[in-house]
């Protein structure tokens, strides 16, 4: 009885679950069927999208497991005599050739080397045209289906593969390894850094020493050279960044960005989370309304405040022309000071924000100020909290001040949390151009660009790719020496490596 | 007389108390708070306002906050399309997009991260302390530094126009990311546990899979939250990558209603409300866990 009690409790949860959702599907099916023709998502690309995806996902799964293995047999596994060391030692060997064949062919193919023509380029790209032809002998076989000739391949190898592994392992036996597993755990995502980040940051260095443009079609006609890499350098620093700016002007430009939104993100931050670090009513309320800005998807944020920045009919535009017309309205009321309200209306009103440069300036400061103040607070509050109240109390004894204490005892206990966060904060503004981008595209006249925009219009609107690898790779150095400095300073990473 | 004193007394306690905060102190501090709070929040408001506007109104000077004839014409026809005028609703296919791309960028890195961040924890290597300092600069490198080339690579391997490509981008920053998240939580687990299991005689593959993975799936799912945040609003990356109409992430989409200043400001609105509210509720959900997060991994410095 009681057992079956406890069995009926501990399925309920997922039977609630299960009416949940069914009941929602019906909601929703009410709710869709009759304007289901008005919507252009089907099911049919729902599946061809979960086919594509687990696709793409089995294939990166499978290559992990043949790495895994490999690298498993060669770590754990031992030949025991002479004859089986010559078969297996042969076998990993040809593999790991099979796959330096494939990686260079993949350089090939993106043309980050270029291979001559000639016996030697087709012996490295054999692996590749083997595939291929195994491809179409499986088709012209009909033993599948020509849409799916290239699964069927990949599993036959796959097969393959396994059987040769599996006589590896059948005439080796076991040994122990320290570091083995280490290097087991660490090798599928070393492999992804080497696709993802290391080989696109070789092709960045090759790219910034060719004169890779839209007239070269990219990478296929584009010439490599230290001339040109000096040639980009050159411009980078004399001509002209993205249409009309210059290097030095937006440097600087950025400069003022990162300094500016840094120095309001953190007073802002700080004076909120004094604010709320206090026992107080409606505390956990005010904290729920304050992170707004932070929670809400910046894409969305940044347009709708570009809209609030319209000449007419945006928000700040509307503000000021109200309080313009109070102003002026006051001047002919008010008649002994009249004149400082008059120039009051005179000055203040509606701006241009879109076309005056140093208005769209502001007007991106005060996005991106607004978006970024939430989260310094909230690490604040996060350091003020762990600040133990006994130090306010000995101090309050010895008959500190407010100030006093604030100088003297919160700076320096938050600086732990506050310079990291500091730092973070530069870096991650130096870099933060969507807010920019979808608000004032950089306009007018790439006034109110910063580096990293300059860079993206460089490469995505004027497709100057070998210009815009040297950029890259200048920005890339300049904060890498902010980070070093920053580093020395603090004496900074020990704690993370060690 | 005796009035005065109590007037007195009053203004006294109002402005010096002697223990805690005086009432006028806490009074200015709620304003204070008030004005911040009103100041974020309005800007999300205004978006709500301006997707109940009907369409002959969008174009106002007005600032009430619930505009006059408030109507939810806009939601309907981001939802469902406006047959009348034969025009389909791409709402829902830009969600999928976007979901998909997310969901499968995150399962990447999380899968990936949750094994090698638990050897960079527990193991010294040759190559560890590089790998770290590797990891961290990775942090340092511009959004879109590694753009360019990974644009040219994904040409030639014609995955421009295709969520694969996105999601090879997407994972460029999630993968180094998240490594270094979960080196940060799995720190923080004691190694004593794993040292009685040692004793007892697990293997080191079993401790990993019967006490590290299961202690440490709350943080699992913040990492793969994280990442998921990371790539849910992305703009910059989508945009060159995707060109096709129906391939477009969220963002995409509703960058075209909002270009169109006068045409579509009401559905912009009413597509970043539908987007924004649930975001917003997972995000405030979830913040205190994110910040932690955060503090472990990143700032930690």
């Amino acid at each position: 009885m009681g057992e079956k009690a406890s069995i009926f409790r501990k399925y309920l949860p997922t039977a609630l679950w299960i009416i949940g959702l069914v009941a929602l599907y019906l909601i929703l099916r009410v709710l869709f069927a009759p304007h289901a023709s008005g919507i252009s998502l089907n099911s049919k690309m729902i599946l061809s999208r979960i086919r594509e995806v687990s696709l793409f996902l089995g294939a990166i799964a499978a290559g992990m497991v043949l790495i895994e293995v490999y690298f498993y047999q060669i770590f754990f596994r031992r030949p025991s005599h002479t004859i089986t060391t010559i078969i297996v030692r042969f076998i990993q060997g040809f593999l790991g050739f099979i796959t330096l064949l494939l990686v260079i062919a993949f350089f090939d193919l993106t043309d980050l080397i270029r291979l001559p023509e000639g016996p030697l380029r087709s012996f490295i790209l054999f692996p590749t045209s083997g595939f291929a032809a195994l491809q179409k002998f499986l088709v012209t076989a009909k033993m599948g289906p020509a849409g799916q000739a290239s699964l069927v391949a990949a599993l036959l190898l796959f097969l393959v593969l396994g059987l040769l592994f599996f006589l590896i392992q059948r005439i080796t036996e076991p040994r122990v390894s320290r570091v083995g597993l280490a290097y087991l755990l660490v090798i599928s995502a070393f492999v992804g850094v080497l696709f993802l980040i290391i080989y696109p940051f070789l092709f960045e260095i090759k790219l910034a020493f060719s004169n890779a443009s839209l007239g070269t079609q990219a990478t296929k006609n584009a010439s490599y050279g230290l001339q040109y890499g000096w040639q980009n350098l050159v411009t980078l620093f004399t001509g002209n960044v993205a249409k009309d700016a210059k290097f030095f002007e937006v440097l600087g430009r950025t400069v003022l960005w990162t300094v500016i939104n840094v120095t309001f993100h953190v007073t802002g931050g700080m004076v909120l989370a004094l604010l709320l670090h206090r026992p107080m009513k409606l505390q956990g309320f005010y904290r729920t309304l304050l992170v707004f800005p932070w929670a809400i998807p910046t894409t969305i944020a940044a347009m709708a405040l570009r809209n609030e920045f319209d000449l007419r009919y945006g928000f700040f535009n509307i503000m000021l022309n109200n309080i313009h017309r109070f102003f002026a309205g006051l001047s002919t009321q008010v008649a002994p000071l009249s004149p400082v309200f008059s120039w009051l209306a005179a000055n203040i009103g509606p701006v241009s924000w879109k076309q005056d440069p140093f208005w769209a300036f502001v007007s991106i400061l005060i996005s991106n100020i607004w978006l970024g103040i939430p989260f310094m607070a909230v690490i604040i509050l996060g350091g003020l909290q762990s600040i133990s109240h006994e130090y306010y109390e000995a101090a309050e004894m010895d008959g500190a001040s407010k100030w006093q204490m604030f100088r003297n005892i919160t700076l320096p206990l938050l600086r732990p949390v506050l310079t990291p966060a500091i730092i973070l904060g530069v870096i991650w503004t130096f870099n933060k151009f969507d807010v920019i981008w979808l608000i004032t595209q950089g306009g007018p006249q790439e006034k109110t660009d910063i580096l990293v925009s300059s860079m993206y219009k460089a490469a995505f609107q004027f497709y100057r790719y070998g210009f815009t690898a040297m950029f890259a790779l200048v920005i890339f150095f300049i904060l890498l020496g902010f980070t070093i400095v920053y580093l020395r300073v603090t004496g900074g990473l020990k704690s993370a490596t060690e | 007389m005796k009035k005065r004193n109590a007037l007195v007394r009053l203004y006294r306690w109002f402005f010096f108390r002697a223990r805690g905060d005086s009432p006028f102190k806490r009074l200015l501090i709620h304003l204070l708070l008030i004005i911040a709070c009103a100041i974020s929040v309005y800007p999300v408001l205004r978006v709500v306002t301006i997707s109940l506007r009907p369409n002959d109104t969008l174009l106002t000077t007005s600032l009430r906050i619930i505009p006059e004839n408030a109507t939810l014409d806009n939601y309907r026809e981001v939802i469902f399309g406006a047959p009348e005028k034969n025009r389909k609703s791409d709402f829902f296919l830009w969600l999928w997009n976007s979901f998909s791309v997310v969901m499968v960028t995150s399962i990447i890195s999380v899968a990936l991260a949750a094994v090698s961040a638990y050897a960079f924890s527990r193991f010294r290597f040759k190559g560890r302390s590089a790998g770290l300092v590797f990891l961290f600069t990775t942090q340092m490198i511009p959004a879109g530094m590694l753009l360019l080339p990974l644009y040219i690579m994904l040409a030639k391997l014609r995955m421009i126009n295709s969520s694969l490509g996105l999601i090879i981008a997407y994972s460029v920053s999630s993968v180094p990311l998240t490594i270094w998240m979960l080196k940060g939580y799995y720190d923080t687990i004691p190694v004593d546990l794993e040292e009685a299991a040692l004793i007892d005689g697990a293997s080191r593959m079993m401790t990993f899979t019967r006490i590290i993975l299961p202690l440490s799936s709350p943080s699992l799912a913040i990492a793969f939250l994280f990442s998921f945040m990371g790539g849910w609003s992305e703009y910059l990356v989508a945009r060159v990558v995707l060109q096709k109409n129906d391939l477009f992430t969220w963002p995409l989409g509703i960058w075209t209603y909002a270009q169109q200043f006068t045409v579509s400001w009401g559905k912009f609105a009413a597509a970043s409300v539908l987007i924004a509210v649930p975001v917003m509720a997972l995000f405030l959900y979830s913040s205190k866990w994110l910040i932690s997060g955060l503090t472990l991994g990143s700032v930690k410095g």
